[in-house]
C-alpha cells in the first residue's frame, strides 16, 4: 500500500509542478495567480518528499515486493545502508534529484520574499518546468515503486562497495550541489525573459551559486575520499568520466561565483555571467546523463541503464537547448556594464574566468573524446596523462595570478602596489621550493614548483588578510578590531583561497613522493617500503553482518619503532558473490600509511600467501582538508549578513 | 599607437581579446600535446594480430579471460589469455587483479606487446559492477558476432537471479 501511495505522490508532485509552471508564468502580472504558483511549488516539494520518505520506508522494512528494493537491498544489511540503498539505484537517485529540484523551488518560494514579483514568478516558472521534465521522467520511465508479481524472500543487496558511510552521504550532498545550479539556471532564464541582468540580479544569484558550489565541493570531496580508502588503489582522483562529470559543474560554478561578483559590484560581464549560469546546470545534467547512461566506460559508474540514457539526453537537450536559445536571442540586448582598466580587479576576475573556462573545456574534451573518436570511426580514449598535461598547467597559471586579484582595486588597480604587498609571500614560496628541491629525495623539480604555488596561494591569502587588518603596521588593538570587524564574505574568500593552496600542497606532495610496495607474503614475512618495514603477523577469519572476511594483522616499523598496527580485510559478500578490500589506514601527522590485504594464493610449497600492498602517502590529509576549507569558506560567505540584507535593500532601490 | 582604439569600450574589448587569445592557444596546444601523448587504441586479440601492433606501443587489449588460462605465480605475477573467440593473446601482469577479475569475464588490459608477442599489462580493468562488460569489448564482440548478451544489461524487474 505504501508503495502505491509513493507512486501516487510522485504523480501528484508532477501535476503540482505543471500547475506551478502555468500559474507562475501566468502570474507575472497577477499577484493571486503567482501566489498559487508558490503554493504549488511548496506542494510539489512536499509530495516528492513524501514519496522519497516512503521509498526509504520500503527499504527500511525490506519490502521486497517493490522491484527497486528487491534489486538493491537485503535483510542482513545494516540500517544505514538500507537507507542509503534508497539512492543507490537509478530510480532512487533520480527521485533524489527530483527531491532536490522541487526542494530548491520551494526554497525560492519561501525565502525569496525580497525578490521583485515578476522575477520571482518567472524563476518559479522555469524551476517548475525543470521539475515537470524530471518528474515526468520518474513517473513514466523510472518509477522506483514498481511492484514485483512474485516477491522474492531475499533481496539482491546493494553493491558492497557502496556500503560505506562516506558513500552513503555522498549522493545527497552531490545532488544537492548539482541541482542547486538549477536555481541559478532558472534565475538566468528569468533574467533573460525580463531583459534585466544587472547588479541586483547578480546579488540574488550569488547566494544560490554559493550554496550549490559549497555542497558540490563537499560531495566531490566525500566521493574522492571514498575512492581513496574503499577502492584500495591508493589513488584519490582518476580522471574517470564519472569524476569529471561532477568536476565540470564545480569548475563552471567556481567561475560563475567570480563573474557574478563583477556583475554585482560593477554591473559588468552580465551576459557572460548568464552564460556561465546556464552552463553550470547544463554540466550538472550532462553529469547525470553520463553517469546514468553508460555511454562512456567508467570505472565507477553504478546503476547504468543505456536505454533510459536516451531519455535523459532528450531532457538535457530540451532544457539546455531552450536555455541557450533564449540566451542567443536576448543576450545581445542586455545592457552593457561599467568600463574597467586592463589592470583592475575586474580584469583579474576575467582572467580567472578565462583560465577556469579553458580548463573546463579541456576536461570536457577529454571526457567526451572517446565519443568524438568513435564518431570519426576510431576507438581512442585519453587517460590520466592527458588530463595532467592539459589541466594542471592551466590551474598552475590560475594559482600564479590568483593572489593578485583581491589586492587590486575595482576599476583601476595597481600591480606594483600589489607586488609590494605580496613580495614576502613570493620570497617564502620560492624558498620553500628551493628547500624542497634540496632536501626531499628523490629530486622532483616540477613538484617543487607545485609546492611553491601551494605556498604562494596560502601566503597570498594571508597577505591580503594582513592588508585588510593593517597587521604589522597598525597597533595591536586596532588590528584585532579590524580582524573582528571583517565581513564574513572576506573570511570566506580567504578560507577558500587558502583551501586551494592547502589542496595544491597535498596533491603535489602526495603525487610526487608517495611510496608503494607490493609483494606476496606468507604469515610472519615482511617487506620494505622506503624506511618502513612491514610484517604480516597473521591472517585470520572474521565475520560481518552480511560478509565473511579474511583479516590480516600487520605491523609497520621504522627504525625498530612500531609506527602502525593495521588490520586490513578482504571481504566476501555471498549475496552478490563480490569481494572488496577494506584498507587499514594509520595517520601520521599529515601523512598516512595505507595497507591493503590482497587475494590469497599458494606458494611453491602449497603454503598460503597473500598479496600485500603498502603505501606511504605523504601529506595526503591535506588533499581532503583543502576542499573542506573551501567549503567552509563558502559557508562563511553564505552566512554573511550583507548577502541577505542586501536583497531587501536593493529591492527598494530597484522599485 | 594607431591600432589602439580610441573608445574605452573598444579598448576594453581588445584587452579581453588579448587575454583570451594566449590562454586559448595554450589550452589548445596542451590538448593537442596531451592527445599525442596518451591516445591508446583498443584492440581485441584478433584485431591486434591483424593490425600487427608494433611492440612497445601503448594500447588497450580487450576481450574475455580465457577459461582455464589464469596462472598465478608465487612472486605476484599473473598470466592469462585474453580471447575474442577468434584469436587469443597471452597477457603478463604483475600486481593485484581487480576484485571482479574472473575467467570468462570481460577485461581490458592496458600496456604493450613485447617482441615475443606477449602483452605486458600495466593495468587490468574489470569494473566493480558484477554486470560489467567493458563497452569496447561488448562492441567488438558484437561486431564479430560473438555477443552473448551479457554485460551491461539493464536491471531486470524479476526476482534476482542467483549469482
Amino acid at each position: 500500500m505504501f508503495a502505491e501511495l509513493g507512486a501516487f505522490s510522485v504523480m501528484l508532485a508532477l501535476v503540482l509542478a505543471v500547475l506551478q509552471t502555468g500559474f507562475s508564468f501566468g502570474g507575472t502580472k497577477r499577484q493571486g495567480l503567482a501566489g498559487a504558483g508558490e503554493g504549488a511549488a511548496i506542494g510539489s516539494f512536499l509530495a516528492t518528499a513524501l514519496s522519497f520518505g516512503l521509498l526509504i520506508h520500503a527499504f527500511i522494512v525490506s519490502d521486497f515486493s517493490v522491484a527497486n528494493v528487491a534489486n538493491n537491498s537485503h535483510t542482513a544489511k545494516p540500517l544505514l545502508y538500507k537507507i542509503a540503498g534508497a539512492w543507490g539505484s537509478h530510480e532512487g537517485s533520480i527521485l533524489l534529484w527530483c527531491l532536490a529540484l522541487t526542494g530548491y523551488g520551494a526554497a525560492v518560494a519561501v525565502f525569496g520574499k525580497g525578490l521583485p514579483h515578476s522575477l520571482k514568478s518567472r524563476v518559479l516558472g522555469v524551476q517548475g518546468a525543470l521539475g515537470v521534465l524530471f518528474l515526468a521522467y520518474t513517473v513514466f520511465a523510472s518509477s522506483p515503486f514498481a511492484r514485483l508479481v512474485d516477491a522474492p524472500v531475499e533481496g539482491a543487496s546493494l553493491n558492497p562497495l557502496l556500503q560505506d558511510p562516506a558513500l552513503a552521504v555522498h549522493p545527497p550532498f552531490l545532488y544537492a550541489g548539482y541541482v542547486g545550479f538549477s536555481v541559478v539556471f532558472s534565475f538566468a532564464l528569468a533574467g533573460l525573459m525580463e531583459g534585466r541582468i544587472d547588479a541586483a540580479w547578480a546579488r540574488w544569484v550569488r547566494p544560490w551559486t554559493l550554496a550549490a558550489w559549497t555542497l558540490l565541493t563537499v560531495g566531490i570531496t566525500l566521493g574522492s575520499f571514498w575512492a581513496y580508502y574503499e577502492l584500495g588503489w591508493g589513488g584519490w582522483w582518476f580522471w574517470d568520466p564519472v569524476e569529471n562529470a561532477s568536476f565540470m559543474p564545480w569548475l563552471a560554478g567556481a567561475a560563475l561565483l567570480h563573474s557574478a561578483m563583477v556583475t554585482e559590484k560593477r554591473g559588468a560581464l552580465g551576459g557572460w555571467t548568464v552564460f556561465l549560469a546556464l552552463l553550470a546546470f547544463t554540466f550538472s545534467m550532462l553529469g547525470a546523463f553520463l553517469v546514468r547512461s553508460g555511454v562512456l566506460t567508467s570505472v565507477h559508474a553504478f546503476a547504468v541503464d543505456p536505454r533510459r540514457g536516451v531519455l535523459l539526453l532528450t531532457i538535457m537537450t530540451l532544457a539546455a537547448g531552450s536555455g541557450f536559445g533564449l540566451f542567443a536571442w536576448r543576450a545581445p540586448n542586455l545592457a552593457k556594464g561599467g568600463v574597467f582598466a586592463p589592470i583592475s580587479r575586474e580584469s583579474a576576475m576575467v582572467l580567472n574566468n578565462i583560465l577556469l573556462t579553458a580548463a573546463t573545456a579541456t576536461v570536457l574534451f577529454g571526457t567526451l573524446f572517446p565519443l568524438i573518436s568513435e564518431a570519426m570511426g576510431g576507438t581512442a580514449g585519453v587517460g590520466m596523462p592527458y588530463f595532467n598535461i592539459t589541466f594542471v598547467p592551466l590551474m598552475a597559471l590560475t594559482a600564479l595570478v590568483l593572489p593578485f586579484g583581491p589586492l587590486l582595486a575595482w576599476k583601476r588597480g595597481d600591480v606594483l602596489g600589489a607586488l609590494q604587498r605580496l613580495w614576502i609571500a613570493a620570497v617564502i614560496a620560492a624558498v620553500l621550493a628551493v628547500a624542497a628541491l634540496a632536501l626531499v629525495q628523490p629530486r622532483h623539480a616540477l613538484a617543487c614548483i607545485g609546492l611553491a604555488l601551494g605556498g604562494w596561494l596560502i601566503l597570498g591569502a594571508l597577505a591580503e588578510l594582513a592588508e585588510r587588518t593593517r597587521a604589522f603596521r597598525a597597533p595591536g588593538p586596532e588590528v584585532l578590531r579590524r580582524l573582528t570587524g571583517l565581513p564574513r564574505g572576506a573570511w570566506g574568500m580567504t578560507l577558500a583561497h587558502m583551501g586551494l593552496g592547502v589542496f595544491a600542497l597535498g596533491a603535489t606532495f602526495e603525487t610526487a613522493w608517495k611510496l608503494e610496495a607490493a609483494e606476496v607474503l606468507g604469515q610472519g614475512r615482511s617487506l620494505d617500503f622506503g624506511a618502513y618495514h612491514l610484517t604480516l603477523d597473521s591472517v585470520g577469519g572474521a565475520e560481518g553482518p552480511n560478509y565473511l572476511a579474511e583479516r590480516g594483522v600487520m605491523t609497520v616499523t621504522r627504525g625498530g619503532r612500531v609506527v602502525c598496527r593495521g588490520e586490513p580485510e578482504r571481504r566476501f559478500y555471498p549475496t552478490g558473490g563480490q569481494t572488496t578490500s577494506e584498507v587499514a589506514i594509520c595517520a601520521r601527522g599529515l601523512d598516512q600509511i595505507y595497507l591493503v590485504l590482497g587475494e590469497r594464493r599458494a606458494d611453491a610449497k602449497g603454503e598460503p600467501v597473500w598479496l600485500v600492498r603498502a603505501y606511504y602517502n605523504p601529506w595526503v590529509q591535506l588533499i581532503f582538508l583543502g576542499p573542506l576549507l573551501m567549503a567552509l569558506g563558502g559557508l562563511m560567505s553564505l552566512s554573511d549578513r550583507r548577502l541577505r540584507l542586501a536583497v531587501g535593500r536593493r529591492r527598494e532601490v530597484a522599485a | 599607437m594607431r591600432f589602439w582604439p580610441k573608445s574605452r569600450k573598444a579598448r576594453q574589448r581588445l584587452t579581453i581579446l588579448l587575454a583570451v587569445a594566449p590562454v586559448l592557444a595554450l589550452a589548445a596546444g596542451l590538448t593537442l600535446f596531451g592527445l599525442r601523448d596518451s591516445i591508446s587504441f583498443f584492440y581485441t586479440p584478433a584485431q591486434a594480430a591483424e593490425a600487427h601492433v608494433p611492440p612497445g606501443r601503448a594500447v588497450q587489449l580487450g576481450g574475455l579471460v580465457e577459461m582455464g588460462s589464469v596462472r598465478k605465480f608465487p612472486d605476484g605475477g599473473v598470466s592469462f589469455r585474453v580471447t575474442d573467440r577468434k584469436a587469443s593473446a597471452p597477457v603478463l601482469y604483475r600486481g593485484d587483479l581487480p576484485d571482479l577479475f574472473r575467467e570468462g569475464q570481460g577485461v581490458v588490459a592496458e600496456g604493450s606487446f613485447n617482441s615475443q608477442g606477449q602483452f605486458i599489462a600495466k593495468r587490468v580493468l574489470a569494473k566493480h559492477d558484477e554486470r560489467y562488460m567493458p563497452r569496447d569489448v561488448a562492441k567488438a564482440l558484437k561486431a564479430q558476432g560473438e555477443w552473448r548478451g551479457d554485460g551491461a544489461a539493464p536491471p531486470a524487474y524479476s526476482a534476482p537471479s542467483s549469482k
